[in-house]
């Protein structure tokens, strides 16, 4: 086959066929590519502020470390002024984040960037290691996804950061997408799409986003990298010789975000384009949930505007798990998915009811007020869209989403949270006594 | 082995490299024609990899349905290989072959 040219440069031989547009393109010219539509990605949707501190969620994975690479470039080339650290979580994970965390460390010194690793040993009092000796393999995924979910938080509070970036993918995202259709959960697709997520204490907040003083419960969350496909973020990597660290996390993997990675992966072998279409089509979609106003504000109304979270609590639920996409301190709604059959596997074996029945007059209501508010603004559609519902532990009744909940702030620990108690702190309050699981262990704490 | 043979390189990562008795380089040596007397492609070699080279039984983490699973890119000669005409490339000595798994995290 005779080599085809660069579409770009006209001279060099192409190496590389994007997935997106089917241009064949050279590597040089690939890199550069690359690093100019991350780059407007962030100009346009205005991401940073001049001078911002970020904090990098670096887990020395391929998607963090070229986040990190690009990210660094970019503040050089275009003098964006950010005070760039890399935030990494230490799970301890004996075999698995020892090693990664190597990575992280040659990254800090090769991008000359400042290092910060919190560890759950120090913010929990048990590594994963422990947890999993005390749980058991199955379920411990739960555990990792909620302790990451504030690990992370309260990581960049120490550092004096308000705005953690992770390496999310397009991959990923039309992962997450295609998840919360399956389980019919598009109340959580805003959240999915967004670039940019906080939470309300940190929109009030955003003024001080620069200053020393930053509570863990007012951090920015962003995804510079999710219309970014997952082969040209490999391609990044190989081409510009970047060292990355890659396995599989040694405990449970998650079986459903993992068919749905197959599916993506199918259907991009077949046509591509795909991938971007199913992130606009959740984009698009987020802009038609009812109860929309608490979630989509930033893809409603315009990019710019920054998207207030739903609530810590779902945050929470949603950063969950790792599985396939472990260790980019990813948005594991997956893990929610897990949890509900773990919770199902545990009920049923237990004799215990399994939360099927959601408290009927409650979420009607819900559902009307936001039905018609959505048919006065839109002229349309009577079918009844769920908002957010309960995902609670074997205990539906206490948090029946109406279409805004209230958040308040953990009696223990003070992160944002919907319950009296964080999820985390009801999770660590089973290990400390010993207890296997939580969805046994009635609380009655209703927030 | 009478057939004449034909010498290439090939590469795993991105964490394909454990499926491959965590070494990321191997110079191999295979028959320069498949079972039919056609030269050897791209398909002769992921089956040829799959059956000597591939110690782990997960061999469906590297290949599905006669082909590399989905997600796996494959690079002949630093470049993508949907620009060399994929399965069918006809391997030359010295080519070098590089698969890379996007599959995996961090």
């Amino acid at each position: 086959m005779a080599p085809h040219v660069c579409e770009i440069c006209q001279t060099a031989r192409a190496q590389i066929l994007r997935p997106k547009n089917h241009a064949r393109i050279c590597a040089p010219c690939f890199i550069s590519t690359f690093e100019a539509e991350v780059a407007e990605t962030i100009m346009s949707t205005e991401l940073f502020q001049p001078g911002e501190k970020v904090a990098i969620g670096a887990s020395g994975g391929k998607d963090s470390t070229v986040l990190a690479s690009v990210l660094k470039t970019l503040n050089d080339r275009h003098d964006w002024k950010l005070d760039l650290v890399l935030l990494s979580i230490d799970e301890g994970i004996t075999g698995y984040r020892d090693h990664s965390l190597e990575a992280v460390k040659r990254h800090s010194a090769a991008y000359d960037l400042p290092l910060k690793i919190v560890s759950y040993q120090e913010l929990y009092g048990w590594s994963m290691d422990q947890v999993v000796a005390q749980i058991g393999k199955k379920g411990n995924c739960t555990y990792c996804g909620v302790f990451r979910r504030q690990a992370l938080d309260r990581g960049a509070a120490m550092l004096g950061v308000g705005h953690v970036v992770t390496g999310h993918n397009a991959d990923d995202v039309a992962e997450t997408v295609l998840m919360n259709l399956l389980r019919g959960d598009l109340p959580r697709l805003s959240r999915a799409t967004n670039i940019l997520t906080h939470t309300p204490s940190a929109a009030k907040a955003t003024a001080d986003s620069c200053s020393q003083e930053v509570s863990f419960t007012d951090v920015k969350r962003s995804k510079p990298l999710m219309y970014a496909y997952e082969k040209e973020i490999v391609l990044y990597a190989h081409h510009k010789k970047l060292d990355y660290f890659s396995t599989e996390c040694i405990y449970s993997p998650e079986a459903f975000r993992g068919s749905a990675r197959t599916l993506i992966k199918n259907l991009e072998r077949i046509r591509p384009e795909s991938i971007l279409d199913v992130v606009r089509s959740g984009i698009d979609m987020a802009k038609l949930v009812p109860g929309g106003d608490i979630n989509c504000q930033g893809s409603c109304s315009s990019n710019k505007k920054q998207t207030v979270a739903a609530n810590a609590d779902n945050e929470e639920e949603a950063e969950g798990g790792c599985g396939s996409s472990n260790g980019k301190e990813s948005g594991g709604e997956m893990a929610q998915m897990e949890l509900k059959l773990q919770q199902d596997e545990l009920a049923e074996t237990s004799g215990m009811e399994t939360e099927i029945k959601l408290p009927a007059k409650v979420t009607q209501a819900a559902n009307k007020s936001d039905l018609s508010q959505n048919t006065a603004s839109t002229g349309m559609s009577s079918i009844p869209i769920r908002t957010k519902q309960t995902k609670s532990l074997g205990k539906p009744e206490r948090n029946v989403a109406p279409p805004k909940q209230k958040l308040g702030q953990c009696e223990r620990c003070g992160y944002l949270s919907s319950q009296a108690i964080c999820k985390a702190c009801v999770l660590l309050e089973g290990l400390n006594k010993a207890r296997p699981r939580t969805g046994i262990e009635v609380g009655g704490n209703p927030g | 082995m009478t057939s004449p043979t034909i010498e290439i390189k090939t590469e795993f990562t991105g964490g394909l490299e454990l499926l491959f008795s965590n070494q990321r380089k191997h110079k191999v040596s295979l028959p320069a024609t498949d079972l039919n007397g056609q030269p050897a492609n791209i398909t002769f070699l992921i089956q040829w990899l799959c059956e000597h080279l591939m110690k782990d039984p997960r061999k469906d983490m590297f290949v599905l349905e006669g082909s590399v699973r989905p997600g796996i890119l494959v690079l002949i000669n630093d470049a993508d290989w949907e620009l060399e005409g994929e399965e069918k490339y006809e391997l030359q000595a010295g080519d070098e072959i590089v698969f890379v798994s996007t599959l995996h995290g961090g």
